[in-house]
């Protein structure tokens, strides 16, 4: 032993850094209400997407989720679908985020493998508050799987699938962002 | 029969003669107690269409009122609704959504049903029941069934009228939109998965806002301001971009007295196809040719162009997403809504993707439009809770004695009545309806006879 950093180690802490900073700064922009900067970190041929859960009997668990491009789903969208909901936020009017949401997402038990094309795959928990008018308080929670993309920029996300554990959804709506 | 502590409904909570219907019959403890033994059991309700089970063996699970039920369909081909209730103690026999299975186990003592409800496995049936349970009695409780045109509707009281007579003149309505775009009669194909998710209001409010709340355009501005409709412009309907719609007036179509609506729209003569999907071939093509053989084989008939409306008491049906939607009773302050959608069988698979992207995005908890009419209505139910807000009832006035019986055109379906434009017609009907069964509580329990129902 030379004391010298095991070098893979280091790559990986680093990437693991870099993606962390990422999502942080995402949260943050989400959490602030600053929807078209967001739509900034999304790649223009994003698919983001969250399917039903249902309950399988033993043996079928891997059905659990409806298909994607096949099934029902809560989500499964393009960007101009999500720019439409963003506009549809900032037209005021929109009633289920009039007053607006309070929310707060948290991503933990983050895992992080390089593609080595320049893409990165991310699985994580997460975490997301909402509270609004008065009493209204929901807590989405399950898991995120992430594909990012490296641009001159930095990331952008090129996919995102998010795994909700809820088979009959407890809120009464979807006017969020994961 | 009028007990102490009675709810007087016709005339009472709901006061038609004034076109005043009372706060409580949202928020009411009693009244929610009344609807379950006075609406729910007494009415045909909707479990799901065939395509959900399209195999012997299949099943998935639904609801009828707060109660769980398995619609299978056997190994012979048969359409069953159970309830999903061990008759030894209760525990539900299926706890999966959906499979395909010939038996049922209950997981507490074993209890084991076959596919036809039939009591199949007693365990210790020798040596604890000595051999003197009649397994012959204890089959699962069973609905009746009926599948109108692949959409199964199920009801538990033998003494109810059949479907089809229950329907009554809605049937017009809901052959129009049980039609394929091309105006025959072909299969549907529900998309897989059911959309399941809460509201925080009374089940009603659900099935009266399809029913023909026209008034309420004006809160989805917002969704009207950007671009939903799979035509690509501005608006959330596929028709938002057809300039025809200003010549024609919406329509309000209510049959009484069994309480279901309809609502539409009725175009001008030879209306033309005009292009919708263009930047679709195939889908463009599609619903053209669509156009066309409907055309020719509605002749006149094709000038009417359904909207939806709610089959008494709780599913609501919508053209154009083609949705299936029960309102199910959660408590008096709790909804919990099951929808389907459904695609033309044979359609393109482009066709029933660009359908499936729609109406994910119209409907639903996600969908850009109902999460504002949710918002609507958990705020209404709110507000029909409170001491003071309870002592004034509120109007369903709009347009009364400006129903007209029948239609101009006299080839529209049936004895039913007909408002058009904004009114509120279509909520009198279905509150004189309910009122109707609320008053008249069913005389004796009706149980089923589960030996008879298992032969």
């Amino acid at each position: 032993m030379d004391g010298a950093p095991n070098q893979s180690l280091m790559d990986a802490l680093l990437l693991r850094y870099e993606v962390e900073q990422f999502f942080n700064h995402e949260a943050e922009l989400l959490d602030s209400r600053q929807f078209e900067a967001w739509l900034d970190l999304l790649a223009e041929d994003i698919r983001y997407w969250m399917p039903l859960t249902r309950n399988q009997e033993f043996g079928k668990w891997q059905d659990q989720h409806t298909r994607a491009g096949k099934d029902l789903n809560w989500f499964d969208e393009g960007k101009f679908e999500l720019e439409q909901r963003v506009k549809q936020i900032m037209t005021g009017l929109h009633w289920a985020e009039e007053p607006v949401s309070r929310t707060c997402h948290m991503v933990s038990n983050l895992q992080v493998d390089d593609g080595g094309d320049g893409t990165v795959e991310t699985r994580c928990r997460f975490l997301v508050y909402r509270n609004r008018t008065e009493t209204e308080t929901d807590f989405f929670v399950g898991k995120r799987h992430d594909t990012l993309r490296r641009d001159a920029d930095g990331f952008k996300i090129a996919a995102r699938e998010i795994y909700l554990d809820q088979s009959v959804l407890l809120a009464k709506n979807l006017t969020i962002f994961f | 029969m009028s007990g102490a502590g009675s709810i007087r409904y016709k005339g009472g909570l709901v006061n038609l003669d004034k076109g005043m219907i009372s706060r409580d019959i949202f928020t009411s403890q009693q009244v929610y107690e009344d609807e379950l033994e006075r609406i729910f059991p007494r009415s045909w309700l909707f479990v799901g269409h065939e395509s959900q089970v399209p195999e012997p063996g299949d099943y998935i699970l639904a609801r009828m009122a707060e109660e769980s039920v398995i619609f299978n369909r056997d190994r012979h081909g048969k359409l069953h609704v159970f309830l999903n209730n061990c008759r030894h103690r209760g525990m539900r026999v299926c706890r999966y959504d959906k499979g395909n299975s010939t038996k049922f186990a209950c997981p507490f003592h074993a209890w084991v049903f076959n596919d036809e409800g039939a009591l199949v496995g007693v365990p210790k049936m020798d040596s604890a029941y000595h051999n003197e349970l009649d397994k012959s009695q204890w089959g699962l409780i069973e609905a009746r069934v009926y599948s109108y045109r692949g959409y199964v509707f199920a009801c538990w009281d033998e003494a109810a009228p059949d479907f089809e007579t229950s329907i009554g003149d809605l049937r017009f309505y809901f052959d129009d939109y049980c039609e394929l775009p091309d105006g025959t009669y072909g299969d549907w194909e529900a998309f897989g998965g059911i959309f399941k998710w809460r509201v925080p209001c009374n089940w009603k409010w659900g099935a009266e806002n399809f029913s023909g709340d026209y008034y309420h355009n004006p809160s989805h501005a917002s969704v009207d301001a950007v671009v939903l409709s799979p035509a690509g412009v501005k608006g959330r309907h596929t028709y938002d971009n057809i300039t025809r719609k200003r010549e024609v007036e919406l329509l309000n179509i209510c049959v009484w007295p069994e309480g279901h609506t309809a609502r539409g729209q009725l175009f001008a003569e030879n209306y033309e196809y005009l292009p919708t999907y263009q930047e679709m071939a195939v889908v463009e093509d599609y619903f053209r040719d669509c156009y066309n053989k409907r055309q020719s084989l509605r002749g006149e008939k094709a000038r009417f162009f359904g909207h939806g409306g709610t089959i008494f008491p709780n599913v609501s049906f919508s053209n154009g997403v083609q949705s299936m939607g029960s309102w199910h009773p959660n408590g008096p302050n709790e909804t919990q809504v099951w929808r389907i959608f459904l695609v033309p069988k044979e359609a393109p698979d482009e066709v029933k993707d660009v359908l499936r992207h729609y109406v994910i995005r119209y409907q639903g908890p996600s969908g850009l439009t109902e999460q504002d009419d949710m918002e609507n209505w958990g705020s209404a139910h709110e507000g029909s809770r409170g001491t003071i807000a309870r002592r004034y009832d509120y109007p369903y006035t709009m347009g009364m004695g400006h129903e007209s019986k029948g239609w101009s055109e006299e080839w529209l379906g049936g004895e039913v009545y007909v408002t058009e434009n904004v009114s509120e017609q279509n909520q009198r009907a279905y509150y004189e309806r309910w009122a109707d069964l609320m008053e008249h509580p069913p005389t004796a329990p009706q149980l089923r006879d589960t030996a008879a129902a298992a032969e």
